[in-house]
């Protein structure tokens, strides 16, 4: 069993804003260029061209529909990593120490060289945000792009991860969610933001931020004077275009 | 620090280099940058200094390494010598499918040239390859956007000069309301996400429209799940809500479109429904100032909307009346249209009163001075914030051109076109119909053809006819059954040449173009016509040469092809003479060149035009001694010139790079394009951003900038004369008439201000029988197959159920893991269903493209995609259900001939699960193997 250290000051994270993304997989698919060139082993696709193709992602985006009572039903999509936790079961599981919890920063990683691939963090992550990479036999998990974030070979505006760069809806936002003037924890207090099943315990570090309800135009009846007739036929509006012709400025003939 | 937390690196080295170039894994055309690692692709993000993409980039471009690096790349040219079907292919030099090529190309150009019908599909080179095909003589050219959105871009051209996507884009940092109508998550890609980003940031709202909610519409405030085909309608009735309540902008109708321009009125002139012009041609309207007739772009004129004219007994009425007339009639009201569009008469209501509301409440203003073509001064910049986007969804319909043309009058009477908030053009467009070339198809042995071959009709004199009537196009193109067809029909080439109507051709010459799969309608009939064999045992098309970079389905059909390279590997401009990148704030360009040299035996397809267009001794491709004019794509992107100063790149012109737009040749271009991040970029002057039809301060500019030689300021067309022309021809106006058999139809269609008519395919279908709509929208996070099946993205999209709406997945009985026969008029196929609640009731869907042949792409024959995957392609056809008279009717458009996906009707019924999706059509020989069984691509080991 492995021990987590005290709660870090800081706490990098994710803020994922379900109001606007749209289930493009742009995060997806570049966190897995990212972290097949970088961080540890790549992860593997095994037949890659075959009938049940599969691989090792470290993101992946979920759509689900929801049927409200009332009204449309709707489509959330909902992309899924790593959440960080500061409680973070996956860690205190492991028996090798190879999952640990940053003192630094709060950032959950694993180390490939201690790594055995028992799966017992899979397992007791609630999430389901680990996946062991079947070809090396190794346990991969979102790193926050711990390779970029602090990289001095990077361009600053680059000192991001993958997914948060790559993300055309803005969906994603990064930053220290353990510092209440933050951009990133303005945006929770702002929006309302949550914690991913609170109910078990695992304190995570990303926060989602809900949709805005939907299908919630007023009635016509509110609008009704917007569409008060000024005719009823052709005839009537061309009488009521002299008029608004000549009420408009330098519209007297 | 925990004694167990191990040192980490956290800088390492990211790559050796970075190459920016332009991606291809859409249409969108995002730059990106290529992280190279001892000489390879190590990694691929967006370029945070590209026009289009800001950095940001798409699961399709972020997958680019597993398209450039798959199995199924072809590896050298092959020559068929198995049966056409069958995949049996030997590899062969390039000299000799060249000389093969020219060998079959030669004979056809000197006597016939139109038996060589070269159809370039999703090309990004059409100025190019136009040059090319015109230099051949042929008039059988066009790309694909006849089975595309034709009728989005031609309905905007002659509209406004300009539609969406490519042509312009909501102001997403002023507009408070975005209406997004039809299937568009792919067009165009990464623009819109990051523009409903942006409006959702600054607590914007987007109302979205579509029989669908997935992606976009997934995340719009609102969501109107309207029964597809019936768009027009329930924007003509949100028309007749926003007239009957006077909230249209009359300011910028009389100044800014033709509402003011005067129609002759009498149904006994030959004149009747044409403009009152003066003797200079222009179209005239009623001054203000004077109560006088006056040229419509008069100095100081101010157009009346109200104004009527009587001479020699005629009456002539401004076009605000005529729409009045028409648009305030009953037959608009929401509660004549609300059960056929499945939308609620209150709720069309209630819509088009949020329109009015923001329009005119919540109206914005920008301090920017500015100038309009009749002189008169502007000290600001009036908004309306409400803009739309629209594309396939609503253009995809045999009323998709009158769809398309109502939406933009919709857009036009609130005053939201090129105004801060509304929607605005992307340099070089705006530019209406009538400063575009018109087609051309005039043939001459051995020669040119007599100029482009696009363009846009202003009357039945520009017709493709020969003097018998017959059509001069193979696809008939621009002839009385679609007169305006601005992109050509790709998807009627082979039938027609199959059928030998109008003519037979000998070669069919194709690029990027899967017309053997998922680009064709109807996929079973065309594979046997292009194996068909005559009583002689030849093909009935007898040459088929194709060019792609991967092994897709059409190349098992070809009898030579020619082995394109990867994006990464190949030179190409995006350039302002073909599909440009611009943004409305900017005019800019951009280049692909080979961040790696290919390592097979493989050459740019432009290049090898190159060649050939030598080979066969064209104009514009060999110098005066006859020998080869440009040795390949670059050289010709360098130093090819379209009009003096103007070439396929306009950025770092002159041999010093300093020319914008227009200058000399400048032989180092394409390294200071690299150099600069692949792109050029030239930012709108900040007086000249909005009102650039009417702006003199943009029109000046633009013609410093070589969009066009003089300026060319012109007014929007809410009223399109030359369909009136074509209307008036049908009455029996005019020389020239068309056949018996299809006036009806154009008195109808070609409709000078926008009508609403049902689908022309419910008039040949029992709706009882097939009462379901069923549609196609690709995802996101997958294109068509221009590239081939990505390792990663198949993970996301491997098969594709069809989704079924709540009421018919209950009338069925249907559940988890169940299949459904889906029939139309014209087939059948046995596809898995899944249930999706957020659907139009009537509304049936599918991904599109994700189902593939066995043996195409280097997959494994029992991949999902070719086990559970399908295309509805099988249950639609080129031609409508026979009518009994013998003649073929396309199932296009009857205004641009695009082609009617979407007026697709179906039935479903449960059915046993088959072993596999049906049709299934026998596996074909691949030509490239299999690709391997398990990836772990790190190239920095």
């Amino acid at each position: 069993m492995t021990q987590l250290p005290p709660l870090s000051a800081k706490k990098l994270g994710l803020v994922i804003d379900l109001d606007t993304c749209v289930g493009c997989h742009a995060c997806v698919v570049s966190c897995k260029g990212w972290n097949t060139e970088n961080y540890g082993a790549p992860l593997s696709d095994q037949q890659a061209y075959g009938a049940n193709p599969s691989g090792t992602f470290l993101n992946r985006v979920h759509s689900f529909e929801v049927q409200p009572e009332q009204g449309e039903a709707q489509l959330i999509h909902f992309p899924k990593s790593c959440l960080h936790c500061e409680d973070a079961p996956c860690v205190t599981v492991c028996p090798t120490g190879a999952s640990y919890k940053r003192t630094e920063d709060g950032i959950v990683l694993v180390n490939e060289s201690d790594c055995i691939g028992c799966g017992l963090c899979a397992w007791a992550c609630p999430y389901g945000a680990r996946e062991l990479d079947a070809k090396e036999g190794v346990m991969k998990k979102c790193t926050l792009c711990v390779d970029r974030i602090y990289n001095e070979n990077l361009p600053e505006e680059d000192r991001q991860p993958a997914c948060v760069r790559t993300c055309p809806a803005g969906a994603r936002h990064f930053g220290d969610l353990g510092d209440e003037n933050s951009d990133v924890s303005q945006l929770v207090a702002e929006r309302g933001g949550f914690d991913l099943m609170p109910e078990q315990g695992t304190k995570p570090v990303n926060k989602y931020l809900p949709p805005r309800p939907k299908d919630e135009m007023p009635e016509f009846d509110v609008l009704a004077p917007y569409l008060e007739p000024v005719a009823q036929d052709g005839k009537g509006f061309v009488g009521w275009l002299d008029k608004a012709l000549s009420a408009m400025p330098g519209g007297a003939k | 620090m925990s004694l167990d937390q191990p040192q980490l690196d956290t800088s390492p080295a990211v790559s050796d280099e970075v190459r920016k170039t332009t991606c291809y894994m859409c249409a969108c055309r995002c730059g990106i940058n290529v992280h190279m690692k001892d000489g390879k692709v190590a990694y691929i993000e967006g370029n945070k200094d590209h026009p289009v993409n800001q950095g940001v980039l798409c699961a399709k471009g972020s997958a680019g390494i597993m398209q450039h690096n798959a199995p199924s790349r072809l590896r050298a040219p092959l020559k068929r010598v198995g049966e056409r079907g069958s995949g049996e292919f030997e590899e062969i030099s390039w000299e000799e499918a060249l000389t093969m090529a020219t060998d079959w190309l030669k004979p056809i150009r000197e006597q016939n040239p139109e038996k060589l019908a070269f159809f370039t599909g999703r090309d990004q080179s059409q100025s190019f390859t136009g040059f090319w095909a015109q230099g051949f003589g042929t008039p059988n050219f066009a790309a694909h956007g006849g089975f595309c959105s034709v009728n989005m871009a031609a309905a905007g051209i002659y509209t406004m000069g300009g539609a969406f996507w490519e042509f312009g884009q909501p102001d997403w940092d002023h507009t408070k309301l975005f209406m997004l109508f039809g299937v568009a998550e792919d067009h165009d890609s990464n623009p819109i996400k990051m523009g409903i980003g942006k409006i959702k940031e600054r607590g914007a709202r987007m109302i979205g429209v579509n029989p669908i909610r997935t992606g976009y519409n997934a995340v719009a405030d609102d969501w109107v799940g309207i029964t597809p085909g019936t768009d027009g309608l329930f924007i003509l009735a949100m028309v007749h809500c926003l007239m009957k309540a006077g909230k249209v902008d009359l300011e910028y109708l009389a100044r800014f479109t033709n509402a003011s321009v005067l129609i002759n009125e009498d149904p006994k002139s030959e004149q009747f429904g044409l403009f009152l012009r003066d003797k200079d041609g222009q179209p005239q309207v009623i001054d203000r100032n004077t109560g006088k007739l006056a040229p419509w772009n008069g100095k100081g004129v101010e157009p009346d909307l109200a104004g009527t004219h009587r001479a020699k007994g005629v009456t002539h009425r401004p076009v605000f009346h005529q729409m009045a007339d028409r648009y305030l009639s009953d037959e608009y009201a929401p509660e004549a249209v609300a059960d056929r569009c499945g939308i609620p008469a209150q709720r069309i209501r209630a819509l088009a009163a949020d329109l009015a509301r923001v329009a005119f409440d919540e109206a914005i203003e920008l301090d920017r001075p500015w100038t309009d073509f009749r002189g008169k001064k502007h000290d600001k910049m009036v908004g309306r914030p409400v803009s739309f986007h629209a594309m396939r969804g609503i253009s995809a319909h045999s009323n998709g051109f009158q769809t398309c043309r109502a939406l933009h009058v919709l857009q036009i009477i609130l005053g939201s076109v090129e105004v801060p908030g509304g929607m605005r053009f992307k340099p070089p467009y705006p530019k209406p119909a009538t400063a575009h070339p018109k087609p051309h198809g005039k043939v001459t042995p051995g020669a040119a053809l007599d100029g482009p071959h696009l363009g846009y009709t202003q009357g039945p004199e520009d017709l493709l006819l020969h003097d018998d009537g017959s059509p001069k196009r193979i696809d008939k193109a621009y002839t009385w059954e679609n007169p305006m067809s601005a992109h050509g029909l790709m998807h009627m080439v082979i039938s027609n040449a199959h059928a030998g109507v109008p003519y037979k051709i000998d070669t069919l010459f194709m690029y990027m173009a899967n017309m053997s799969w998922n680009s064709s309608m109807n996929t079973g009939g065309v594979t046997k016509m292009l194996t068909d064999k005559d009583e002689n045992g030849d093909y009935v098309i007898p040459h088929i040469i194709y060019s792609d970079a991967y092994s897709s389905e059409m190349v098992a059909y070809a009898d030579l092809i020619f082995p394109d390279t990867t994006y990464l590997e190949r030179h190409d401009c995006i350039s302002l003479l073909d599909r440009p990148i611009c943004e409305a704030d900017g005019v800019a360009d951009a280049i692909r060149w080979p961040v790696v040299e290919p390592d097979r035996d493989v050459r740019g397809f432009q290049s090898v035009l190159c060649d050939l267009g030598a080979r066969l001794g064209m104009p514009g491709f060999v110098n005066e001694d006859g020998s080869q004019k440009y040795q390949d794509y670059a050289d010709y992107i360098t130093n090819h010139i379209r009009r003096p100063g103007v070439g396929p790149l306009a950025g770092f012109r002159n041999e010093d790079g300093s020319g914008k737009g227009r200058g000399d040749v400048n032989p180092n271009q394409i390294q200071n394009y690299i150099d600069n991040g692949g792109f050029w970029l030239e930012h709108v002057p900040e007086n000249a951003s909005y009102y650039k039809p009417f702006s003199m301060d943009y029109q000046d500019w633009a013609v410093k900038m070589g969009f066009y030689d003089a300026v060319q300021p012109y007014i929007f067309q809410l009223y399109v004369e030359p369909l009136r022309k074509f209307q008036a021809a049908a009455e029996g106006i005019g020389e020239r008439q068309p056949p018996e058999h299809l006036r009806e139809r154009l008195k109808v269609t070609m409709d000078p201000l926008p009508i609403w008519y049902g689908a022309l395919e419910d008039d040949q279908v029992d709706l009882d029988e097939y009462p379901v709509h069923a549609l196609t929208q690709r995802p996101m996070a997958m294109y068509h197959s221009w590239g081939t099946q990505n390792a990663w993205l198949r993970q996301i999209h491997g098969h594709n159920p069809l989704y079924v709406p709540t009421k018919i997945w209950e009338a069925n009985g249907f559940a988890e893991g169940d299949w459904a026969k889906v029939s139309s008029a014209h087939g059948s196929i046995v596809v898995p269903v899944a249930h999706q609640a957020s659907l139009n009731a009537n509304t049936v869907w599918t991904w599109n493209a994700i189902g593939k042949r066995k043996g195409a792409w280097a997959l494994d024959e029992g991949a999902t995609e070719a086990t559970k995957g399908f295309l509805l392609n099988h249950l639609i056809h080129e031609l409508l259900p026979p009518k009994g008279d013998g003649l073929r009717w396309a199932n296009s458009d009857p205004v641009t001939g695009q082609a009617a996906w979407f007026d697709l009707r179906v039935k479903i019924e449960k059915s046993a699960v088959p072993n596999e999706a049906q049709p299934a059509m026998p596996a074909i020989k691949s030509p490239v193997g299999k690709g391997p069984s398990e990836l772990d691509w790190k190239v920095g080991k």
